[in-house]
């Protein structure tokens, strides 16, 4: 892969509203030229904030932002080459669509003819040709949508910052948007910030993930690399399901690390470990097997409890012998028998170990003590 | 008749519902103004008194000279207090809504409290500030600024002053609704394309609060041609307003015909500015209609 070129570097930021928490903590983040790379967290974990500060909406309270290289802290939002789509479109209720997607080229005092011939070629590349009449009163939520793109893009922007521009859409025409969004991201080669809460969203078309909880950069990775190596609890739970064991690492054997759980040795890998340390184990539901007998080698007795079909696959929930619940999918017609006994297992490599810092420290406490 | 079958069966508690207020607005709006009108067609014998010989000298009247000329200074003071109102107005809303936003209470309460007591009593209050021997004019003579007392009552400054400080809350309170409600994210987006703070504010602020200026312009305007209490306390009867001439012929001229055409035109000027408001898009709920 060609050398990436590093577009927005976030160093060491925070932002801290007067009389309230940090909002942003100690902030790291590098995004490359030309890369899709979403911000994704539950509401309040500082994601939209973060993009607010790459905008110029928010001070920052500590901490540089550097566009290009550049310092942006003294700039104001209409001298940074970054440009917005707003959550709720923001679009001028008193323009028409030509006067909104213009209004970056009008400021700039462009010549008549040349706004013209521009807002007609993005008008056409968000698929709005013929629209350019009308007001935004009279425009469904995603061709507002398309309206907002069109006039954030219009500036010819080095960074796109985009905060859950699809969140006021349904379902079927969010997942519309998000395919034609990528294809814009594509075809004009603009860094796309991006933020979300939707989890799918963010897999199906980021370059990578930048996840982030209560202000704290979880992880940064490619959505296979966030999927398949969660680094912290919270994503391994936060991206799709997962069944998570709390313990503390009782030997390591180069990417072998076994962990004492409530009940038993699990070994799965990882690298970086040391012997006691807490952590969790993570295996997803659709990595788990079972067999109706006892197999040779680790495995887990569970008795099967509910049985829930969702057209593709089949979820299972079954009950440790100490009353924890486990998820299981699998695809339909490999049923888990629908009562008794099942002896559950995985590969080693199917238990992602995870530094067991965050939050929940104290219940891996516990499960020690009991075991 | 269609509307007659939409009552069945209702009639009883509809009655009971709309009733009261049908003919509160019967009795107390429409049969007065019926008669205002009916006055207007009416003439008066040698003792003053109202008798019904069908005359349009009422409006005659209306075109006298000395009336067009109060008609003109009263559009005068109408339209300079509006304006003041505006330039005054807009900077305060635009402060309380989107500044001070957290003093926003006290602010508001500034502009609401005066409310609360008399407009005569106010009025008159300048008045007694203004005075010759007011306290305006003692604490420039003790400032040795002045020598002498000056006049600062009795002239069309003072009168705009009086209609400005008696209604500008008229013209605060649409300005803030519609200043408040502007999401905050379309000054943002203006900021976000290039636009600096000025051209932000023309470009999107002002046509987006436009509605505000323009209702509160109807409700200055409007009572600014009718409070002669304000010219007569602070003008002194030198600079009337078309309220004045109104007043002036239902008392002391005892003419009340022509008060009654004089009235008319006053409601016909008001009915003409709403059309107008309403025409050009206003709002016709931020008048309260």
């Amino acid at each position: 892969m060609e050398e990436k070129k590093i577009i927005v570097e976030i160093k060491n930021v925070n932002k801290v509203y007067q009389g309230t928490n940090a909002v942003v903590k100690d902030l790291n983040l590098n995004v490359y030229e030309g890369e899709f790379l979403t911000l994704l967290g539950s509401s309040g974990c500082g994601k939209t904030t973060t993009l607010r500060m790459i905008a110029g909406f928010e001070d920052i309270t500590s901490g540089t932002i550097l566009v290009e290289g550049e310092n942006i802290e003294d700039k104001e939002p209409f001298e940074r080459n970054v440009n917005t789509v707003f959550q709720t479109y923001a679009l001028f209720p008193h323009m028409t669509v030509f006067d909104n997607v213009a209004y970056g080229l009008k400021i700039k005092k462009k010549p008549k003819g040349e706004i013209k011939t521009k807002v007609m070629e993005m008008l056409e590349l968000v698929q709005l040709g013929g629209f350019e009449k009308r007001y935004p009163s009279q425009l469904s939520g995603g061709q507002k949508q398309r309206v907002a793109i069109a006039r954030a893009l219009i500036n010819q922007p080095r960074v796109l910052l985009l905060d859950e521009p699809l969140g006021a859409l349904d379902l079927k025409l969010r997942k519309q948007m998000q395919l034609e969004l990528k294809r814009l991201q594509r075809k004009l080669k603009i860094t796309f910030i991006y933020v979300t809460h939707d989890q799918e969203e963010a897999l199906s078309m980021s370059d990578r993930i930048a996840i982030m909880n209560d202000g704290i950069l979880q992880q940064v990775g490619t959505p296979v690399e966030i999927y398949e190596q969660p680094a912290t609890r919270f994503v391994a739970s936060f991206i799709g399901e997962t069944n998570l064991f709390d313990g503390a690492v009782s030997s390591v054997d180069g990417d072998k690390v076994s962990v004492s759980i409530e009940s038993g040795v699990i070994t799965g890998k990882g690298t970086d470990f040391k012997v006691g340390e807490m952590v969790a184990v993570s295996v997803r539901p659709e990595r788990i097997k079972y067999s109706v007998r006892p197999v040779e080698g680790f495995t887990v007795p569970a008795a099967v409890k509910e049985q829930v079909y969702v057209g593709s696959v089949l979820k299972t929930i079954v009950v440790l012998p100490n009353g924890n619940e486990i998820r299981i999918e699998r695809l339909a017609g490999e049923e888990l028998p629908a009562e008794g006994m099942v002896y559950l297992y995985w590969k080693d490599e199917d238990a992602k170990i995870i530094h067991s810092f965050d939050n929940n420290i104290f219940a891996a406490i516990d499960n020690i003590q009991l075991a | 008749m269609k509307k007659k079958k939409n009552f069945r069966g209702n009639t009883l508690p509809a009655l009971v519902m709309v009733g009261p207020v049908t003919l509160w607005l019967l009795l107390l709006v429409a049969v007065p103004l019926i008669y205002v009108v009916f006055m207007t067609f009416c003439s008066l014998d040698a003792n003053y008194n109202l008798v019904f010989t069908f005359t349009l000298d009422n409006y005659k009247r209306l075109f006298d000279a000395n009336y067009v000329q109060i008609y003109a200074q009263s559009l005068l003071i109408a339209f300079s207090t509006t304006l003041i109102c505006i330039i005054a107005g807009y900077p305060f809303a635009f402060l309380i809504a989107r500044v001070f936003t957290k003093k926003k209470a006290i602010l508001y309460m500034l502009v609401i409290i005066p409310f609360w007591t008399n407009s005569l009593i106010r009025i008159y209050g300048w008045r007694t500030f203004l005075g010759s021997s007011g306290w305006l004019n003692n604490m420039l003579t003790k400032l040795h600024i002045i020598s002498e007392p000056a006049e600062f009552l009795f002239n069309r400054g003072t009168i705009i002053l009086g209609m400005v400080y008696c209604l500008i809350p008229y013209m605060i309170l649409p300005l803030y609704t519609a200043v408040e409600k502007l999401d905050k994210s379309m000054i943002e987006a203006s900021k976000d394309l290039g636009a600096k703070g000025p051209a932000t504010f023309l470009k999107v602020i002002l046509p987006m609060t436009a509605s505000g200026i323009f209702s509160g312009s109807i409700m200055v305007f409007i009572p600014c041609l009718g409070y002669f209490f304000v010219a007569d306390i602070l003008g002194g009867g030198k600079s009337d307003v078309i309220g004045n001439l109104i007043e002036r012929q239902f008392q002391s001229g005892n003419n009340w015909p022509l008060g009654a055409a004089l009235s008319v035109i006053l409601i016909a000027i008001t009915l003409l500015l709403v059309k107008i408001y309403q025409i050009c898009g206003g709002d016709m709920e931020n008048l309260g209609v």
